[in-house]
């Protein structure tokens, strides 16, 4: 009987699905940009003693407030290593036993790798730390994202099949 | 399912019966196999430097499973060197077909069958793989010695027992061919079953009876069974993504392990190749010392024990929430397959992690191949340190939760209800929530 209007429902079903995928996608916008308040505390001076030895810099995760002005003492106590920060223009070398200094501001909240920049032996491209500037929102939206992930998960499995069988 | 052949297209379908354009890909891959076997064995000791480590280990690697498997299924294992030697030998040349060179033909111990090996296999590589990603001499030595035992294998035992069995990639492919969008499957089924000779299942060096697949696991789109159907009845078909997982699939016990070795092995190489933990790469690295096999026990008792315990205690609650009761083993085995999305995912934002900083290497060593000095291509040093983007940040964010989507579909398609499905959406959010913090924490 319905017949007749089958190439009206399959169109109503096609935009339905199109509207949905345009929901998520605004979804997921506003999860991943949507800015956040971040209670700024008064940026002071900081100044961050690093060691490189043995594949490891130590301390090799530091935490800093958003728009501090950091100084990083950096010494190597090996071979020569470098220091490059991703996400800032900011890079460092130290000969064995001998120390570099340089500053940067952390305006760039987030967490930013650094990683040593000259090739010190086999473990070299793992050689690796961390900064964290101000709360870690990429890791928080990835949470909330997830839950959104299980929403459109249950969301869009629609049919109820008798398991077990197989 | 929408399914589209391809082999419907002509130039397509003689594009997979003639021997010849699989031939040239499977010799190009054999001389960058042997090249990169010599360059790992005489080139530069520095990894960044040699050909070995950024072309196994960055290249390969990450179109692996950022283009073969997601996209092919296991088309990687149609043009894989490997057994391409052993299998000339078994069929008496080059561009024969199967079974009539040297060989004693055995069959492979039964005991020995499924996917344990090759997960164990895998388990091995995470153990030594701080030594072997970063040593383009052991590189060399680990593929030197798979292809010689692939030779050795194929002398003794029939077809790939080798790739079916022993490959710890083979195993890693199969896992995750299953919801990839390629398939080979039968046009007609009752076309096969008149005819009598069965000469597909002769021809199949995976020992695979094309009627009777029902998952791309164990089939590696060597197209054999196409070339000699007399009946042309074979079909490749592009198909949705997830396709070999659901209610009507069959999935063993040896599955299950081998997905967990999987979503364990990329929560430990993230925590030693991304974290920032000094000793415990230390601890991979120094393979033999106290503290390496600290690694080791902290590293089997978490893929052994910890993690099969978790999803054990999951499978065991959605189990009991649903109306049909069946065994503890054969509920393990058949709720594996949420593993297969959410261990697909994970190491392909796994592997976006670390290709994308280290991606950089590529070109200049293209043009100094062996780390002697050499500029062929004129980008010898130009590799810069690489670093992650927030690009490739949001990106990884992005693959977690479509793995995290699927995986809460998949569970739900083969529960019988919600409640059903809860324990295994806890275990896939709680592994997802872990690997996006060793990833982007």
């Amino acid at each position: 009987m319905l017949e007749p209007l089958q190439p009206l429902i399959r169109l109503s079903s096609r935009y339905s699905l199109i509207w949905k995928i345009c929901i998520i996608a605004i979804a997921v916008i506003v999860i991943l940009f949507l800015p956040i308040p971040i209670s700024s505390q008064t940026p002071v001076e900081k100044h961050i003693k690093i060691e490189a030895g043995r594949f490891q810099f130590s301390p090799s995760e530091i935490t800093v407030n958003p728009g501090d002005q950091v100084t990083i003492e950096f010494t190597s106590i090996d071979v020569v290593h470098g220091l490059s920060l991703d996400g800032y223009n900011f890079e460092l070398k130290a000969d064995p036993g001998k120390s570099a200094s340089q500053s940067f501001i952390a305006d760039k909240p987030g967490i930013y790798r650094f990683r040593c920049s000259v090739v010190c032996g086999n473990l070299h491209p793992f050689m690796i730390g961390k900064l964290q500037v101000g709360p870690n929102l990429l890791f928080i939206r990835g949470i909330v994202l997830g839950l959104l992930a299980v929403v459109i998960g249950i969301w869009s499995f629609n049919k109820t099949i008798n398991p077990g069988n197989s | 399912m929408t399914r589209i052949s391809l082999t419907q297209f002509p130039r397509v379908m003689n594009l997979f019966r003639s021997r010849w354009p699989q031939f040239i890909l499977r010799a190009i891959t054999l001389a960058g196999f042997i090249f990169t076997i010599l360059a790992g064995l005489f080139g530069s000791v520095v990894g960044s430097h040699n050909v070995a480590i950024i072309f196994v280990w960055i290249a390969w690697w990450t179109a692996l499973k950022l283009f073969f498997i997601p996209f092919g299924g296991r088309s990687w294992c149609s043009i894989c060197p490997i057994p391409m030697p052993g299998e000339w030998l078994q069929n008496g040349g080059i561009l024969e077909p199967r079974g009539k060179g040297f060989g004693l033909g055995k069959r492979w111990p039964k005991v020995l069958r499924g996917t344990w090996l090759q997960a164990s296999g895998f388990l091995l590589v995470g153990l030594f793989g701080a030594v072997t990603l970063t040593s383009a001499k052991v590189t060399a030595i680990v593929l030197l010695s798979i292809i010689i035992l692939a030779i050795i294998l194929s002398l003794i035992f029939e077809r790939r027992s080798f790739c079916n069995y022993l490959c710890p990639i083979g195993g890693f492919t199969g896992l995750y061919a299953q919801v990839g969008p390629v398939e080979l499957r039968v046009k007609d089924i009752d076309i096969c079953a008149q005819h009598t000779e069965k000469t597909c299942y002769d021809a199949c060096p995976w020992g695979q009876y094309p009627l009777a697949l029902k998952s791309s696991a164990n089939c590696g789109l060597c197209m054999e069974c196409l070339r000699v159907c007399p009946s042309d009845n074979l079909a490749i078909n592009l198909r949705p993504w997830g396709s070999d997982l659901g209610t009507n699939t069959k999935h063993g016990l040896d599955e299950a392990f081998l997905g967990l070795v999987m979503v364990a092995s990329v929560l430990v190489d993230s925590a030693v190749f991304i974290g920032p933990w000094g000793k415990l790469k230390l601890a991979a690295y120094n393979i033999g010392s106290t503290e390496w096999f600290v690694y080791v026990a902290i590293f089997l008792t978490f893929g052994l024990i910890i993690l099969p315990g978790l999803f054990g205690g999951s499978t065991w609650l959605s189990n009991r929430f649903g109306k049909l009761k069946t065994s503890f083993r054969k509920a393990l085995a058949y709720y594996s397959q949420v593993l297969v999305p959410l261990g697909l995912m994970g190491w392909i934002a796994f592997t976006i992690s670390f290709a994308f900083v280290k991606f950089a290497y590529v070109l200049p060593v293209i043009s100094d191949p062996l780390g002697l000095g050499w500029n062929l291509l004129g980008t010898t040093g130009n590799a810069g340190v690489g670093q992650s983007t927030s690009f490739s940040l949001l990106l990884q964010v992005l693959i977690l939760s479509v793995g995290m989507v699927w995986s809460t579909r998949v569970a739900r398609r083969i529960s019988e209800s919600m409640k059903q499905a809860i324990p295994l959406i806890v275990f896939s959010g709680a592994f997802t929530v872990s690997l996006l913090w060793l990833l982007i924490g």
